[in-house]
Order: structure tokens, then sequence, then C-alpha cells
């Protein structure tokens, strides 16, 4: 296996000067080795992206589903559950065999991890509509597909979105495990200068990975305000 | 075979797959005790008083976002590698489920349930110690039990944090066999699933009876 | 502080099974933030043992004066006294245990058995075990539950039992005052009146001062021996007796606010033997009904027989009449 555990360790200082080996933190060096952090945050951003994009994919249909034949809950949540709680680096190194080095590893393990808040958030949303809701749109006039797409789904929104928020910080969380296995993301620094002596490497991949988590997060968070108004209104009328 | 020899490994190291799942327990157990320790007094504190309320929620919300490998390498950096390293990760890891879980308990008892037991009489910490902490009994241990899950789930990066007497020994060291990686992948889910039911019962166990009752009208 | 335990309350040891009066003076209550007061210049005084019942339109104050009385919330200005001694110088927790209060959420413990809710305040006040079960199976008769509900939780009981509930868990300490915050406004209105004449009942066992804020008239009239109304701002409008309010509205607002239809409301709370002339006779064929009968249904039998007289029989015999004129008089308006 090509692993990158290994680091240097004598302190890799790059041209800059300024830096004492015992510094917590070195801004010198952070600026001088800001390509290779860049390039790491783009790629975390969109392992994180994909993984939960599929997840979405997966998790919406399958609830839905089982919304309408309840048959098919327990099954989901009992696979879905059993993906949660391998430990997420035995899932990512067991699937090497199967799957090899790379990308498609990593997602296969980080979709698995969205599987379950989506779907039963989803499920739960879709649930919490009032039946006399529901009874009251089908007596106007609109026809199940249309109850669906414009009032069911509607109400079940903030839930999906509560759902989505903690998949999408918990995936950014998960992704920098990723670089155990390839080299994606912000993980990969954080492995490469562990074993250093010279810590602001770890620092600046560690704090940069906070910072993706919370600005995601609260991007999430704006999302949706905006796509629930009536939650607000409601929040804000009582 | 892969399993056949992930079997081998198990059944020719007794006392080093025993000592790793005991210090994973261990392990975890400390970091859900100090979780606890912390985020039930402040939770209900919260809930209570209804003070603090949106810093404690967006406080819970900034610390879920934090990923877990990301304070263990700024935790190297600050304090170094070792037992200490992981528990606080494992702490930040389980505390916002249980601060949540509790101040949520604690704040949605019934307004009218709690001006009730004002009127009648009774103190502030015997609202809480009586009305509100009782109530909050089922979402607190859900609040425990999802955490605790996950901070067994993640205890074996004390293999990263320079802690290796714990199932990381293995699930952190990829260039060990896959079949030792099978071994102890497998011992972590069935660990986590076998605490979760246990602590099902605690929560069954401990939840005051009339809370479990469904209303029979809605009055 | 003292021991809760070993307290009696400030308005109990010495009274507690005796009735006290409750008198506002001057009160006045402004919420922070807000310019116009909830309670504007409140003064009135409940006699002991009797029953007053808070009327007024939605947000004129009535919960505001009830929780000044347990300091749920502290007056602005003013104060209030119950038996002579103003609240405000009790211990909070004290003074609250000797004042039962009911409101209409219940509130009731969800986690505690019946039996356990009803024994809260005795628990407190460190009774013993036979005491408090003893007394829990008294107020459950009281309330005309069965006592094995003493085992069962709030959630198996229907909103009317739930009710009682709260009403019996306001008397297990048998505190001198009672506050009700329109205890049974949830209810449908056959359970309503169920209760509504269940309390009556009891009252009369159990004489207490009571503060009952509804927004209903009638009900007021049924339960109150007087009635105050408030007006928007917290201001009394008006304070007496239900005859007197019907009868002699000071101004438009109380006139509205009794109803358009307050001379037949006055007839109900009088019966035709009060103003039958046991001189007089009947004429043959006049209607007849017994002494009890409330003047409304009086007037009513008249007016379905088309007659002038109406006929008062005590025991089954004749006992005198009444005129229809005399009804309309009674009426008043
Ligand atoms: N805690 C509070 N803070 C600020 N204003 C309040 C508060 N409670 C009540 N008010 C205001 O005081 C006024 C009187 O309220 P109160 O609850 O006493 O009315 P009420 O007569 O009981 O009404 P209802 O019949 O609707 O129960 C209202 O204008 C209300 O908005
Ligand atoms: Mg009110």
């Amino acid at each position: 296996m090509s692993l990158r555990l290994q680091g240097p360790v004598i302190p890799d200082f790059g041209n800059t000067s300024g830096c004492k080996a015992n510094e917590t933190f070195c801004w010198d060096w952070f600026a001088d080795h800001w390509d290779r952090f860049a390039a790491e945050l783009v790629q975390h951003v969109y392992v994180s992206a994909i993984a939960i994009v599929i997840g979405l994919v997966i998790a919406l249909p399958a609830a839905l589903v089982a919304y309408r034949l309840p048959r098919f809950e327990t099954p989901a949540v009992v696979f879905s559950t059993i993906l949660y709680t391998i430990p997420v680096l035995g899932f990512f190194l067991l699937m090497i065999p199967v799957t090899g080095i790379g990308l498609f590893t990593i997602e296969i393990a980080l979709v698995g991890y969205t599987l379950l808040l989506l779907f039963r958030n989803t499920l739960t949303g879709l649930r919490s509509v009032p039946p006399e809701v529901r009874a009251a749109a089908l007596g106007m006039g609109l026809t199940p597909g249309q109850i669906l797409v414009r009032i069911t789904f509607p109400l079940a929104l903030p839930a999906v979105m509560a759902g989505l928020r903690v998949v999408t910080v918990t995936t950014i969380s998960l992704a920098t495990l990723a670089a155990y296995i390839a080299p994606y993301g912000l993980g990969q620094s954080i492995l490469f200068y562990i074993g250093n002596t010279f810590i602001s490497g770890l620092i600046s991949a560690g704090v940069l990975a906070i910072l993706l988590a919370l600005v995601a997060d609260a991007l999430i968070v704006g999302l949706t305000r905006l796509v629930t108004p009536w939650a607000r209104a409601r929040r804000g009328g009582a | 075979m892969v399993l056949v020899d992930a079997w081998r490994f198990v059944a020719d190291n007794p006392a080093r797959v025993l000592g790793d799942i005991a210090g994973q327990l261990v392990l975890s157990l400390v970091s859900v005790v100090i979780a606890i320790a912390i985020a039930v007094p402040l939770g209900a504190a919260i809930g209570h008083t209804r003070r603090f309320a949106l810093l404690a929620v967006n406080g819970a919300n900034v610390l879920r976002a934090l990923p877990t490998l990301a304070i263990i390498a700024i935790g190297i950096g600050l304090y170094g590698v070792g037992f200490i390293n992981i528990m606080v990760a494992l702490v930040i890891l389980a505390l916002p489920l249980i601060l949540t879980n509790t101040y949520v308990g604690v704040a949605e008892v019934e307004p009218g349930t709690v001006e009730a037991a004002r009127g009648m009489g009774m103190t502030g910490w015997q609202i809480l110690t009586q009305v509100e902490l009782p109530h909050a009994v089922p979402l607190i241990m859900a609040g425990i039990r999802t955490g605790t899950v996950f901070v067994i789930a993640t205890a074996y990066l004390a293999g990263t944090a320079g802690y290796p007497h714990t199932l990381g020994s293995v699930i952190t060291n990829p260039t060990l066999p896959v079949s030792q990686l099978l071994a102890y992948t497998v011992i972590a889910v069935l660990l986590a699933f076998a605490v979760d039911g246990l602590l099902l019962i605690v929560q069954r166990a401990v939840t005051p009876a009339g809370m479990k009752i469904v209303p029979v009208t809605a009055a | 502080m003292t021991d809760p335990a070993t307290q009696e309350g400030p308005v109990g040891a010495s009274h507690r099974g005796e009735a006290l009066a409750i008198e506002f003076r001057h009160v006045t209550k402004r919420y922070p933030g807000q310019d116009a007061p909830a309670i504007d210049d409140l003064s009135l005084t409940v006699p002991p043992g009797e029953t007053c019942c808070l009327v007024g339109p939605s947000g004129g104050g009535k919960t505001t004066a009830m929780k000044l009385v347990n300091r749920l919330i502290e007056p602005t200005s003013g104060d209030i006294l119950i038996g002579g001694r103003s609240v405000l110088t009790y211990d909070v927790t004290t003074l609250r245990r000797d004042i039962g209060y009911v409101i209409q959420q219940v509130g009731l413990f969800p986690h505690m058995t019946i039996g356990a809710n009803i024994g809260t305040i005795p628990r407190l006040l460190g009774w013993d075990k036979e005491r408090i079960a003893e007394r829990t199976g008294r107020l459950l008769d009281l309330v005309r539950l069965d006592r094995s509900y003493a085992k069962r939780y709030p959630a198996q009981l229907s909103g009317g039992q739930q009710q009682r509930i709260g009403l019996a868990r306001a008397l297990a300490a048998d505190p001198p005052v009672m506050l009700m915050d329109e205890p049974f406004g949830a209810l449908d209105p056959i359970t309503r009146a169920e209760i509504q004449d269940e309390f009556l009942s009891l009252e009369n066992e159990i004489r207490k001062t009571v503060i009952f804020v509804t927004h209903d008239i009638d009900e007021a009239i049924k339960m109150g021996d007087k009635i105050a109304v408030l007006r928007p701002g917290g201001r009394l409008a008006q304070y007496g007796s239900a005859d007197e309010l019907l009868g002699d509205p000071v101004d438009d607002f109380v006139a509205d606010f009794v109803g358009a239809d307050r001379g037949l409301k006055r007839l109900s709370l009088r019966s035709v033997g009060e103003l039958a002339d046991p001189g007089r006779e009947a004429p043959p064929g006049a209607p007849s009904v017994s002494a009890g009968t409330s003047l409304r249904v009086g007037l009513s039998v008249l007016l379905a027989a088309n007659a002038e007289v109406l006929e008062v029989t005590k025991e089954g015999r004749p006992a005198g009449a009444v005129t229809l004129a005399e009804i309309r008089e009674a009426a008043g308006s």
C-alpha cells in the first residue's frame, strides 16, 4: 500500500528563514506553503461535496419509498445504521481490496455515512406533515403527485435541511481521514506533519479543516433560511 | 481466506485483542463520563434559566463541526500526543450531543407544567430536579447513547493521537495485513452495537414510567 | 431560608382551614418595556370565604391580577394583603404553598403518578407517607374520581379528569386561598358544567377565598359571589354581585360585557318563590311551577302558555302567584 505516513523528521522550512523550530505557528512558513494547503482544501471540498450529493440522490428517494411502503423502513434503517457504525478508517481500508486505492473507495465510504441521517431525517420530516394538511390539499383537487411536490416535501424540508447540516460537517470531518488511503484532502498534511517537531504544518491543516467545516455549516444554515422562509416567520412570530 | 486469517489472528492473540478492547472501552468511558459531567449540568442550567440558550446551541453546533482528526492535530501541537490528546477530541465529540439534548429536554417541559409547579411553591431547584430533569431523562439518555456510539466508533483514532492501547493499534496502522484490519473493524462495530444495546436497556430502566405512556386523549 | 420541610406557610399554621380576605390596595403593574400598565390602580377586597370572579376582555389583565397574589408577578406599586398581611412580606415559596393554584393548561407532572402529583406539596412540607396517602384518597373522593386513579399517570386520563386532578392537587395542603385561571376553559360544555357544579358543592364544604378568572360571563355569574369586571388597560370597571352587575351596570362597557340578555340572566339568579306573593291566588287554568324554579324558567312557562299569572307551588301545594309584570320588573334594565 502506498501510504504517506512517513513525513520527514527534519522540518520542511522551504525558503523561509524567520521560523524557529519550537514555534507554535509561523506565518511566514504558512504563506510559503499556501499553495499546498490551497490544493488540499479544494480537494477536500469536492471530495466532501461529491459524497453529500450522492448521499442525497440515494437517501431522498429511499425515504420517499419508505414513506409510501413502511415495510421498507426497517431494512433501510438497519443497513444504514451498520454502515454508520463501522469505523470510517476500517471501512476505507477494507474497501481497498475491492475497489482499489483512489477516490472511488473514499466516496463509497463517505456516502455510506451520509445515508442514515439523511434517510431518517427525511422520513421524519415527511411523516410530520399533519394529515389534515394533506386532506385539505386533496379536497382542493391537488393530485397525489402535486401534493407530494407542493405540500409534503416543502413541509418536510426543515427536517431534511437539519439532517443535511449534520451530514455536511460530519462528511468534512471524515474526509480528513481519506488521506490514510489516497492523497486527497487536508488529511494529507495532517498525516504528513504528524511526526514533526515543527508543528506549524499540523496547526495549519487542522485549523483549515475546522474553518472549512464552520464555513460549510454557516452556508447550510443560510441555505436553510432561504428555502424555508415560513419556518423563520413562525419562530419570529411566537 | 481473509476471514479465516482474521479469526486466526483473534484466536492466536487473545490477550492483545482483549487488552485493546478494554483500552478502547476505558478511553471511551472516561471521555463520555467527562462529557456528561460537563454537558448535563450546563444544559440543565441553560434549559432551566433559558439564558444563554442561543450561545449554547450555536456553541454546540460549532463543536459538532470540528473534525476529530483536526482536533487531534492541533492538540499535538498544543499539548502533545497521548491519552489526554485523544480524550479531549472524544469529549468534544460527545459533548455537543449531550448538551443540546439536555437543554432541549429541560427547556421543552410544558410551560403550564412549570408555571403550576412555581405557583404551588416549588423552588427553582425543586422544579429542576423533580420536574424538569425527570422529564428530560429520555432525551438526555438518547444524547448519551448517540454520543457513546460516536465515541466508541471514533476512539481508534487514539492510534493517530499517539495512544496505541486501543483498537487503533491496528486500525490506524495501514501497513498491517487486511485480515487484522478486518478483525478489528468487526470488533469495533460489534462493540458499538453492544454498548448501544446496553445503554438502551439503561435508558428504559431510568425513564420515568409516566413518560412512556402515549396519551389516550389529546387534552 | 428556613427548612421548608418543617415550615408551615405564612398564612398557614394558625389559619389553616380558616378562610382569609384578599385585598388589593392601589395595585399597578407595568410590564418592562410597555407604556400602558397591565393593571392600573386596582383596589378591591374579596371577603373571607367568598369567590370573586375576574372577568374582562382578552388582554384585560385578569391573569396578571391573579399572578400578583401568589407573586408569580411582582407589583410595580401598591400592595396585596391576605388576611391583613402584605404578601410582599412573606417568603415567596412558603406563600405559594399556602395558595392553591389551578390553570387552564393544568400542568400535571407527566412523569409522576396521579397520587404523586396530588401529594407534591404535602411531600415538600414533610408530611409522612400515611398522611399523604390518606389525604390523596380523600381528595380523589372530593373530586369524584375512584381512588384507584392514584396509581395512573396523567397521560392515561381524559382532559376533564386531568382538570379534576389539577384541582385536587391545588387543594392538597388545604390552602386558605385558591387562585384559578380559566380552570375549565379547555373543557367541552357538558364536562365543564359538571365540574362547575362539583366545584360549587365542594366550595360549600371547604369555604375558601377564591379568585376565579374567566372570560365567560355566564361562568362568572354561576361561580362568583362577586364579580369584578376589568376593562382594557387593567382598570376596574365594576365590582359587585351578579345581581348588581346585571341590574345596574355602571356604564356601556359593563352593560355590553354582561350582554344584551342581562335581564334574562338576572332572572336566572332568583327563584319564583322569592318573588311570589303568598297571599295571591292564581286564576283557574294558570300554569304552575314549583317555588325553586328560576324566574327565567317561570317566564318561559308563562310565555309558552300565553298567560299573565303563574301559580307557584311548594311541595305540590299552591303557595302564591307571580305576574308577568312582576317578572318583567325583576329583570330590570
Ligand atoms: N410577561 C409579560 N410581559 C409583558 N407583557 C405582558 C406579560 N404578560 C402579559 N402581558 C400584557 O399584559 C396585558 C394583560 O395580560 P393578561 O395576561 O393579564 O390578560 P388576560 O386578561 O389574562 O387575557 P386573556 O383573557 O387573554 O387570558 C396584555 O396586554 C399582555 O400583552
Ligand atoms: Mg389570561
